[in-house]
């Protein structure tokens, strides 16, 4: 059917039908009195009653009348446009109008419904229906918008989460771009030993997983690697990804390690960072030994073939003065290039996915418990270094001073729950430090104390997993830890004496141990911040990146086309990241499958001619949608940012704003129309 | 060709637009030479009866300004809309009311009070009060009565056209007239000067930041302005974004936010709330004690946001004040 | 002062007209929710929809109050639970100021209302419908067109008085009126 095109300054021809609804609304609404008296208001070209609007006949009725009598605009009186809008819509535009033409009337849901006497409600239904018709005649020929999608995308954070979601989508087709920040993926359960509730070696999940990403044709992996910059939005977004120098050529490496060997150190000297310090490596040096990408790396702030301090611009200056065993190793296969640089990437991808984890809580901001202080006072990570095979101890239980403890105190809640630190519940810690109680007693067979405020141990699964810990003679102890002190009856030990109440016998407690473990709690990443500033996200007081609602939408943003997935959002344990990150690459799909998104034209825009750029509106909206133009020295609307809330209209001091839909000018009639004095009778 | 006639006249004002007309300086002359001047209170003498003499729509622009609050005032703009063809409400007393609309808050029985009884200059025993009419000796002399509202000039007759402000600037006032003896005029109805804010010509606009957000109000006599940064940005209540723009800034340029005066754009049906939505919704607390805290420092909201607009504002006036 | 609200008695006839704006997520689908589960309530309060609270321009409440309606309700989403992130929260500072003006004004504070209504909460609506004409039942009309209205009157017997003016005087002024006029315009 040709489309009616509306000439200009054409008078309004409305059509107006009331629903009968069968009785739902004939039954206390006298239909046809509303019927009667629309058609003696301007514009009104035919007003009908009809027992079902929404059945065929009753939109084909529209569509004979919109030819027949020459009507463009429709209104149609009967249930809440929430369940027929659409419907009413698609008829009128069947019909050959504009869909947007049309204006719904609800009396049954606000009317018929809830009144009980008849002519109260009638008289209630004729204001309603008069205000739609002199609401109508304001409406425009809308047009939907579609944007499209372009089907690659780029996961932020190569821990399990982005992990998960990058092959999920690489599985089915897609390009991803992982972006890693550190030299390997892995993130956080790379450290594990092993997690809960199964006790599963961390490794042996995670290490299948990292190497099906390393080796996936459909995922670029970039690993030392950050996002520079983003622009753009939903469909088209502009990244700039900085690769950092390594000194070793990815392509090249083979992973022998015989460059380590080789190295001019003959013994590891240096911190070693992935286990936390309490190991070493040397300049040269694999993060750990299922590194994915499984290459080297050259420390330039150690290494001897380096000068020491760095170019203005963060580069370092070869000074050449190393003898380059490693070179020497290497050999043919000439993978280490002393003069490699930042390598600067751009992408154009469809949607992005956050997957930046977290960080630890810094057991030092509660020094009451002699982290950083007493020798033996460890954070619940470094445990998980030292009782892992692969860590600075081979898998032994080993303290500083060389001893394997006897006692092992583990203090729940450290830095959350708290006031002065967190108040959030780190949701994971309970668990861990019960784990933790069992692999210690499995490592030394200590006496092993947990001081727990409450247990809390919820999922699949987990309670069981308590009982279970707790049968195997561990001490529980409901008392928050006051204070950790050395024991004033040894002097050599490092022994220390944890304090607290037990709450349950209401006795207070002094119990000497010889290690401490600290159960910290989880907080966001320390450049959260900067991140989300970066891609425009909100993030909750806490600093968790902001989901678009913690029910109906947990993966989603406020910004369309960036999900979320793992702790980032806020703590979770192992299987609710990968749930959640298999979530996020589902929204993903179900965009760049689509191939465009769809805008319901209720936008707002500017006028351009009017706008004075007082910038009032600038901060109001939350999707960043409205900006400032410097050159044109005004405001401007992204129409594809805008949700069309129009708290940007309501603002405008000047009335330069306008909302497609909800024009002032629609409003205000609807106003007077409701307001119109109706028949009494 | 005879000159056109041209007519000044004022109601409830204060003298600053016969001010603005005489700071057309050597303008005035090029002005006096192109017209016939046939009326102008406050530099020339008439009768009324002259004026009603005159045939209809012989005077081809009156400028009047002033709002209408007393009988003179109203018969006085009936007389003048039926002898112009164009009736020209000049500065914002006649657009929307002005500083004089300010009175609709007060029941008139009030301000007669205060200016005869109460006020701290007045001598008053007797209470005294003038009288609408009055006989003397057999004569009987007779005063315009105060009517209980006032209002805008088109509150009263069809007026052609308005030219903003609290006074128009010369400038404005000269193009205004200019237009008119070139018949260069735009469609009726129109305020002359421009339908986009003020905000647009001002010359702090660099410095408003694009995340204004007022955790307090300051008004201008409790703060050190900075000269010249934006008003808004220093917590300072300012008009300008709901204001037209067209007098080149002057008040902002003079180290003083706008109050206002040249009224809202075409698109706007009150300024009052259109710049009360915009400041509030850019106050920073959300919970409502604290919200209230940063509005108190707005104390008189109806002086602030209707200092020229309160009779052209939709509610017009307290609305539970007395008619009689 | 006198003369200040003396509530004139209203009519048998009158009852009570309330504009209602309700944002389309949580207000508009709760009075909807009312309306399936039958929740009847007082029948005098008019619903116009808009996609959020935030949307409300105080000209839309004083325009209604202008126009006739005795009360004006406004419906948004709970706190933290806008669809749009914050658009309540400004829909609330706004509120808070107009309150205060129409109060100035002379209008009653309590025929404007705010309330946080969720998607779920059907029978919030009906209380808060309920109540609120029980409210403005009490306190009586507005009325303000007829206000207006009354105002204006003053200038009505003015006009009465200038044409009994000019009919007494008989001369000139009345004549030219019916004259057709036309205008010399002058040209630089």
């Amino acid at each position: 059917m040709k489309p009616i095109v509306p000439k200009k300054h054409e008078p309004v021809r409305i059509g107006f039908y009331i629903c009968h609804c069968g009785t739902n609304i004939a039954g206390m609404v006298d239909v046809k009195a509303v019927a009667k008296y629309v058609g003696t208001l301007s514009n009104v070209a035919v007003s009908r009653t009809y027992k079902y609007m929404c059945s065929d006949p009753g939109q084909e009725l529209i569509q004979q009348d919109i030819r027949e009598n020459r009507l463009n605009r429709v209104v149609v009186a009967a249930c809440s446009p929430m369940l027929h809008e659409r419907t009413f819509r698609k008829a009128t535009e069947a019909g050959g109008l504009n869909p947007y033409y049309f204006q719904m009337v609800n009396i049954r849901e606000h009317d018929s419904w809830v009144h009980t006497d008849r002519t109260e409600a009638t008289r209630k239904a004729m204001a309603l229906a008069r205000a739609g018709i002199q609401r109508v005649p304001h409406h425009k020929p809308l047009e939907v918008k579609k944007v499209a999608i372009n089907p690659n995308v780029l996961i932020v954070g190569g821990g399990i989460g982005g992990i998960h979601a990058a092959l999920t989508l690489a599985n089915a087709g897609k390009m991803v771009y992982l972006v890693e920040k550190e030299a390997t993926i892995g993130g956080h359960m790379a450290k594990f030993d092993k997690t809960f509730p199964t006790l599963d070696c961390a490794m042996c999940v995670l290490s299948p997983k990292m190497a099906a990403v390393g080796a996936h044709p459909n995922i670029h992996l970039w690993t030392y690697s950050e996002v520079a910059k983003v622009d753009g939005y939903v469909g088209n977004f502009k990244v700039i990804v900085r690769r950092k120098p390594r000194y070793i050529l990815e392509d090249l490496c083979t992973g022998c390690q015989e460059c380590v060997d080789a190295c001019v150190y003959k013994e590891p000297k240096f911190p070693d960072e992935f286990n936390l310090g309490l190991g070493k490596r040397k300049p040269v040096f694999l993060v750990f030994p299922q590194a994915i990408p499984p290459v080297t790396m050259i420390d330039p702030e150690v290494c001897l073939n380096f000068k020491r301090g760095k170019n203005p611009d963060g580069s370092h200056v070869v000074s050449d003065k190393c003898k380059k065993t490693c070179i020497e190793a290497c050999g043919d296969r000439k993978a280490i290039d002393f003069k490699q640089t930042e390598d600067i990437k751009e992408i154009t991808v469809g949607t992005i996915i956050m997957a930046t984890g977290f960080q630890i809580f810094d057991a030092k901001r509660t020094p009451y418990y002699g982290y950083g202080v007493y020798p033996n006072v460890y954070n619940a990570m470094e445990i998980e270094r030292l009782i892992n095979a692969s860590g600075p101890t081979e898998g032994e239980l080993v303290m500083r001073n060389g001893q394997v403890p006897k006692k092992v105190a583990i203090v729940h809640c450290v830095g959350s729950r708290d006031e002065n630190t967190n108040r959030w519940c780190s949701r994971v810690c309970c668990l861990y430090s019960l784990k933790l109680a069992h692999l210690i007693k499995e490592h030394t067979d200590a006496e092993v104390y947990n001081f727990y405020i409450d247990m809390r141990t919820p999922g699949k699964s987990m309670e069981e997993f308590y009982n279970r810990v707790a049968e195997e003679g561990l001490h529980l102890i409901r008392g928050r830890v006051a204070d950790v002190y050395p024991d004033p009856n040894d002097g050599t030990t490092g022994r220390l004496v944890v304090q607290a109440e037990d709450t349950l016998t209401n006795k207070i407690l002094k119990i000497p141990v010889d290690m401490i473990v600290l159960s910290v709690g989880l907080e966001p990443h320390p450049e959260a911040e900067s991140l989300r500033r970066m891609f425009n996200l909100s993030c909750s007081a806490e600093g968790w990146f902001l989901e678009r609602h913690p029910k109906l939408a947990p993966v989603n943003t406020f910004t369309d086309g960036i999900f979320l997935a793992g702790c980032c959002q806020g703590p979770k344990d192992i299987p609710d990241t990968v749930a959640q990150a298999g979530a996020a690459a589902a929204e993903a799909f179900a965009l760049i499958d689509k191939g465009h998104v769809e805008q319901e034209p209720n936008t707002a825009y500017i006028l351009a001619d009017e706008c004075s750029g007082c910038k009032s509106c600038i901060p109001l909206c939350p999707y960043t949608a409205i900006t400032f133009d410097e050159a044109r020295q005004k405001a401007i609307i992204n129409e594809v940012l805008c949700k069309g809330c129009g708290t940007c209209v309501a603002s405008c001091p000047s009335g330069s704003i306008v909302q497609n839909l909800f024009e002032d000018e629609e409003i205000f009639s609807e106003i007077d129309g409701v307001l119109a004095a109706v028949p009494a009778e | 060709m005879p000159k056109p006639k041209v007519a000044f006249y004022w109601c409830a004002s204060c003298g600053g637009c016969e001010e603005t007309v005489v700071d057309l300086a050597e303008d005035i002359l090029g002005v006096v030479e192109k017209v016939d001047i046939v009326l102008w209170p406050v530099a020339m003498d008439f009768k009324y009866k002259d004026i009603e003499a005159m045939p209809d729509k012989t005077i081809t622009a009156t400028l009047l300004n002033g709002a209408i609050r007393t009988t003179e005032q109203e018969e006085m703009a009936h007389l003048l809309r039926r002898k112009s063809q164009y009736l020209i409400a000049y500065g914002a007393c006649a657009h929307l009311g002005g500083i004089p609309g300010l009175a609709n808050q007060f029941p008139r029985e009030q301000i007669l009070q205060f200016v005869y009884e109460q006020s701290p200059t007045m001598v008053n025993e007797q209470k005294t009060r003038p009288q609408v009419k009055f006989t003397d000796n057999g004569r009987e002399p007779t005063l315009p009565a105060l009517h209980n509202v006032v209002r805008s000039l088109d509150q009263v007759v069809e007026v052609d056209y308005y030219v903003p402000g609290c006074p128009p600037t010369p400038k404005l006032t000269k193009a205004a007239v200019t237009a008119l003896l070139e018949n260069r005029l735009p469609p009726k109805g129109s305020v002359i000067a421009p339908d986009v804010a003020l905000c647009d010509e001002c010359p702090r606009k660099a410095t408003k930041p694009t995340n204004v957000s007022f955790s307090e109000f300051k008004r201008p006599h409790q703060v050190l302005m900075d000269p010249e940064k934006c008003f808004l940005a220093q917590g300072i209540v300012c008009m300008g974004p709901s204001t037209r723009s067209g007098c080149e800034a002057a008040c902002t340029v003079g180290g003083m936010p706008c109050t206002g005066c040249f009224g809202p754009t075409s698109r706007v049906r009150d300024q009052g709330l259109k710049i009360m939505s915009s400041l509030c919704a850019n106050i920073a607390p959300k919970e409502e004690g604290e919200i209230d805290r940063v509005l108190e420092g707005i104390p008189d909201p109806v002086g602030t946001f209707y200092r020229y607009g309160l009779a052209k504002s939709m509610l017009r006036r307290r609305v539970n004040l007395p008619v009689k | 002062m006198t003369n200040e609200n003396q509530p004139s008695s209203p009519s048998a006839a009158w009852k009570p007209r309330i504009v209602a704006f309700f944002c389309n997520w949580c207000t508009y689908t709760a009075a909807d929710l009312a309306g399936v589960s039958r929740m009847k309530h007082a029948s005098n309060v008019r619903i116009i929809r808009l996609m959020c609270s935030g949307r409300v321009d105080p000209q839309f409440v004083i325009v209604a109050l202008a126009k006739g309606a005795d009360g004006v309700l406004i419906g948004g989403c709970h706190p933290n639970d806008c669809h749009y992130v914050e658009g309540n929260y400004k829909c609330l500072r706004r509120y808070q100021m107009l309150k205060r003006m129409i109060a100035d004004m002379g209008i009653e504070p309590e025929r404007l209302r705010l309330e946080w209504i969720s998607a779920a909460e059907g029978e919030k609506v009906k209380r808060v419908v309920n109540e609120m004409v029980e409210t403005v039942t009490k306190l009586g009309p507005l009325g303000l067109p007829q206000k207006f209205e009354e105002w204006d009157e003053e200038m009505e017997h003015f006009a009465e008085h200038v044409a009994a003016k000019e009919a007494a005087a008989g001369s000139g002024g009345a004549e030219d009126r019916t004259k057709a006029q036309t205008v010399e315009t002058a040209h630089a």
